[in-house]
């Protein structure tokens, strides 16, 4: 039988923050999104009072002052590290391996004996060597192991490794009874309800539904998840994440933004990111779209938003070019008397460098030069810091930059930020 | 020519040379002679001239070893291993000291003697790791410092081994 794992690291973000606060274990702990905004990770003693994931911040105040609810601000460069950190460990356990967000991947472990201890063992491992507590949920389709690593981090019985192949089918649908519909991967929340007025409400309920009426009523995809439910694996694991075919930089500002030159920094330095992923991941862009937009929330303000799309003249990774591409948009765009609140950059025909369309007209010299002055600045940023070698139109001091009021140290990527012991 | 350039060793091309596989593929066919950018056509002609008396193989190149990486040295475990400071000198006799880098594996198992961060009551600290017939005990390296036994009711976990200290001289 096939038998598919998905490991998932609990609490992702704030069991990164107690790995290098170790003083913030057995305390409510959450992470905020970017600008402090919402909740997006939350530890047990938080998801114990009730507070529910994506909640806005300052309706928690209160809760927060009564309970002692600690508030970090998210440090991707941290969770980043230690998440690379996970999955390298992770594909040691198996020839393979999917890697599907940042704290969570699929693992192929057909044919491995004994797999609830093999699967303990490696949550130890995992413990001990990055610090990060995971579930591990087994069953011999993706759709059902997502729901066995669901069981396994409600289910304190299961010791975090909930195999569903090991149980017998009776007992099996007897758990998945106890499953909301709602719980099943690709399942949203208008199918959902849709279900449940179909009378669908448990994942069992879902299991034993006629494939041709759901495929009727939802389609092809419901239709292969239903078949996954019944243990049959219509999803393989995608083991190479092909390159993005767009790249997007965008970041509500921390303060409302309502100067051009503000704005242009803004989009420099989104740019000037977009362009570092382009490059790590070997590509050039053909053409880069720059977009702004005012609060929508703010009724009271006047609205107004426009994007434009700018085609190069040929296929870049060029920092100064689609900088030059996107200040010329923007310009365009752009209208004063606005409070704008979110500015963004995302590449678009994207190609891998080597595939670069050649030319009667192209500057080869032009083009090498450009290549070693990026590979250059990457190098540069990558060894002393990003931000050390940066356009100065990015600017130094940046007024419109996320809030980030209680952000942690970059503990793992900074040498002047980490860990001290005495 | 071609295989001359190739015979060049690896990461050995001389001062003010382009490396060959940084060599646009028009500059070596037919394209190069009309070639529109003079000063790449001539470190192009300038490459080839200096590659000729490659095409006799040093008899050192069987002997081209791998630069030696002190990241390698110092790092067994890349995904358990981590950097921290140390600060105060109380393992100063043991070679430690105040601003010095410390190399944390946390995969290794401790054993009697080894140095140790530990986390006790919420905080890291780097000592010896003894065990006792009392307990655990962790030992500073410093005479003006008391041992610590731990007590049961204590928070207290060993979070890694300390490998190697890095001390600027």
């Amino acid at each position: 039988m096939r038998a598919i794992a998905l490991i998932d690291c609990n609490n992702f973000f704030v069991s990164c923050e107690r790995l290098f606060q170790p003083r913030l274990e057995g305390k409510p702990v959450v992470v905020l999104s970017n600008n402090d905004g919402c909740v997006v990770s939350r530890s047990q003693e938080v998801k114990d009072l009730g507070v529910k994931m994506a909640v806005p911040w300052f309706q928690l105040k209160d809760l927060a002052k009564r309970h002692g609810i600690i508030a970090l601000s998210s440090n991707y460069t941290l969770y980043a590290d230690i998440s690379n950190r996970v999955m390298r460990l992770l594909s040691q356990w198996s020839p393979d391996q999917e890697i599907y967000s940042i704290d969570e991947s699929f693992l192929d472990m057909t044919g491995i004996p004994d797999l609830t201890q093999y699967a303990q063992t490696m949550r130890g491992t995992i413990k001990q060597c990055v610090g990060i507590p995971v579930c591990v949920g087994i069953a011999s389709s993706k759709t059902l192991a997502k729901l066995a690593n669901h069981v396994a981090k409600k289910q304190q019985r299961y010791d975090s490794v909930c195999d569903f192949n090991a149980m017998s089918s009776p007992e099996l649908d007897a758990l998945l009874a106890q499953i909301e519909v709602g719980e099943v991967w690709g399942v949203g929340r208008r199918s959902t309800s849709r279900l449940q007025q179909m009378g669908i409400n448990s994942v069992l309920e879902l299991k034993r539904a006629p494939a041709k009426r759901i495929r009727a009523e939802f389609g092809v995809m419901l239709e292969r998840t239903v078949a996954e439910l019944n243990g049959e694996a219509c999803l393989e694991l995608d083991d190479v994440t092909p390159p993005r075919q767009q790249i997007i930089c965008s970041r509500s500002f921390g303060v409302p933004v309502t100067l051009l030159p503000d704005l242009e920094q803004a989009v420099i330095a989104y740019v000037t990111r977009a362009a570092e992923k382009l490059r790590s991941q070997h590509s050039l862009a053909g053409g880069i779209q720059v977009y702004i937009r005012t609060n929508p929330h703010k009724e009271k303000y006047p609205q107004y938003q426009q994007a434009m799309l700018l085609p190069l003249f040929e296929p870049t990774n060029d920092t100064r070019l689609l900088c030059h591409a996107a200040l010329g948009g923007l310009r365009q765009i752009y209208r004063s008397g606005y409070v704008y609140q979110k500015a963004g950059v995302m590449l678009t025909e994207i190609i891998p460098a080597t595939a670069r369309p050649r030319t009667l007209f192209d500057d080869v010299a032009a083009q090498q030069k450009s290549a070693s002055l990026m590979s250059t600045l990457d190098r540069i940023n990558r060894r002393m810091g990003s931000g050390t070698v940066q356009l100065l139109g990015e600017g130094i001091s940046k007024n419109w930059s996320m809030r980030r009021g209680n952000m942690s140290q970059r503990y793992t990527t900074e040498w002047d930020e980490l860990a001290v012991a005495s | 020519m071609q295989a001359a350039i190739h015979s060049l060793p690896a990461g050995r091309t001389a001062p003010g040379q382009v490396p060959s596989r940084q060599v646009p593929r028009a500059a070596h066919g037919l394209l190069s002679l009309t070639y529109p950018n003079k000063e790449l056509f001539h470190r192009q002609c300038a490459l080839l001239r200096g590659a000729v008396p490659a095409g006799f193989p040093s008899p050192a190149d069987d002997y081209v070893e791998q630069h030696i990486s002190l990241d390698e040295h110092l790092i067994r475990h890349p995904e358990s291993t981590f950097f921290m400071r140390v600060a105060g000198d109380s393992m100063r006799g043991l070679g430690i000291f105040d601003g010095d880098l410390l190399v944390v594996d946390r995969s290794l198992p401790t054993a009697h003697g080894c140095v140790v961060i530990a986390v006790l009551d919420g905080e890291f600290t780097v000592k010896q790791l003894l065990h006792t017939a009392e307990g655990q005990v962790l030992r500073a390296a410093h005479p003006a410092y008391a041992d610590t036994l731990i007590k049961p009711e204590q928070d207290f976990s060993i979070w890694g081994v300390v490998r190697w200290n890095v001390h600027k001289v």
